[in-house]
């Protein structure tokens, strides 16, 4: 049986996506328990997971609301914590920016940061790849995850109390990301980018609602290009 | 417990809903098919690298993290076995596997 070159990549994208279901699936689980034990019902639950779809800035919001902070402030934390993903966007648009409307705000709705990370990753390693194939190979990551989520939520929900949310299971959200960048530091740019990032955002940790995070991001940004043009001319020169 | 009335939970979640969707689409809907400038391109492939550690470096360390030295510990074998294997896989289950097989030992 043979497969269209699409298709071909949306297979490689599920399989490459796989270690991301291990933390995808008790985080989800683990969410539906605590929005349910604090106190909303399993259509908000599933509201939450099926419309906004991003971890961790439900998370904060559940985290705010059971403090009863005005809404206005759950909102723009929450919103906060997701505007890294415009700089998602902005990285994903020269690779998919082609497919139609339709498409592409489908895949705005699932630009989470697995399929983000791993096909920013693909597309640099293979440029070359058609349309279709980057498509196939985005939703590919980003489909079955997306359903694991909604599921894993439901369950959650449904099982509320027989889940313990205390088991340290927060921590696999820093090691997933940990482990998404470590491969990436191949170069004196990447890490120099990558050192940035963690001491300015620790640096600027009072500024509110987690700005200091798009701060320190911005500047990381720049001291990576900057250090990849260094050694660009260093190169050109000896 | 969550003292928020139904109207309140739903304005969050669909407030939550449109501007994650209206961030998420920014660049993908506006820019569409237009080139964007080498510049840019070229700050574009830091994001992965410049993002995630300032997301990841305060739940770690700094004021608002309960700075765990068992925690700490498994992040630096993620980073360490991250970067030797260049494999995603390999560095989750060597960071949450040594992070529950020491957390039993340990208690």
């Amino acid at each position: 049986m043979s497969y269209s070159p699409a298709t071909q990549q949306f297979l490689k994208g599920a399989k490459d996506g796989l270690p991301f279901h291990i933390v995808i699936w008790p985080f989800a689980a683990i969410f539906g328990a605590i929005a349910t034990q604090a106190g909303l019902n399993v259509a908000e639950v599933m509201g939450f997971s099926i419309l906004v779809i991003a971890g961790s800035a439900q998370l904060a919001a559940l985290q705010l609301m059971t403090e009863n902070a005005p809404t206005v402030i759950v909102l723009a934390t929450a919103l906060a914590v997701n505007l890294r993903m415009g700089m998602y966007s902005a990285a994903i648009t020269p690779h998919i920016g082609k497919a139609s409307l339709a498409t592409r705000a489908f895949a705005a709705y699932m630009l989470y940061d697995q399929p983000y990370a791993l096909a920013s990753i693909k597309f640099e390693k293979e440029p070359d790849l058609s349309l279709s194939e980057k498509l196939g190979y985005f939703f590919g990551v980003a489909i079955p995850i997306g359903i694991a989520w909604y599921l894993l939520t439901l369950a959650g929900a449904l099982l509320g109390e027989m889940i313990p949310t205390d088991v340290g299971v927060d921590f696999a959200v820093p090691i997933t990301f940990l482990a998404v960048v470590a491969p990436m530091l191949k170069t004196l740019a990447h890490v120099a980018s990558a050192l940035t990032s963690v001491v300015l955002v620790l640096v600027l940790s009072f500024m509110p609602y987690g700005t200091g995070l798009l701060v320190a991001a911005v500047a990381a940004l720049l001291v990576g290009a900057q250090v990849e043009s260094w050694m660009e001319k260093r190169k050109a020169a000896a | 417990m969550i003292e928020a009335s139904p109207t309140q939970i739903w304005i969050i979640i669909i407030g939550m809903a449109i501007g994650t969707f209206l961030i998420r689409f920014s660049f993908l809907g506006l820019v569409g098919d237009r080139p964007l400038p080498a510049w840019l391109l070229r700050l574009l492939r830091y994001t992965p690298v410049a993002v995630l550690p300032a997301v990841v470096a305060p739940m770690l360390i700094g004021a608002k993290a309960d700075t765990d030295p068992l925690r700490l510990f498994c992040a630096a074998v993620t980073i360490i076995i991250g970067v030797w294997t260049r494999n995603v896989l390999w560095a989750i289950l060597a960071g949450l596997g040594l992070f529950f097989g020491l957390g039993a030992v340990l208690g």
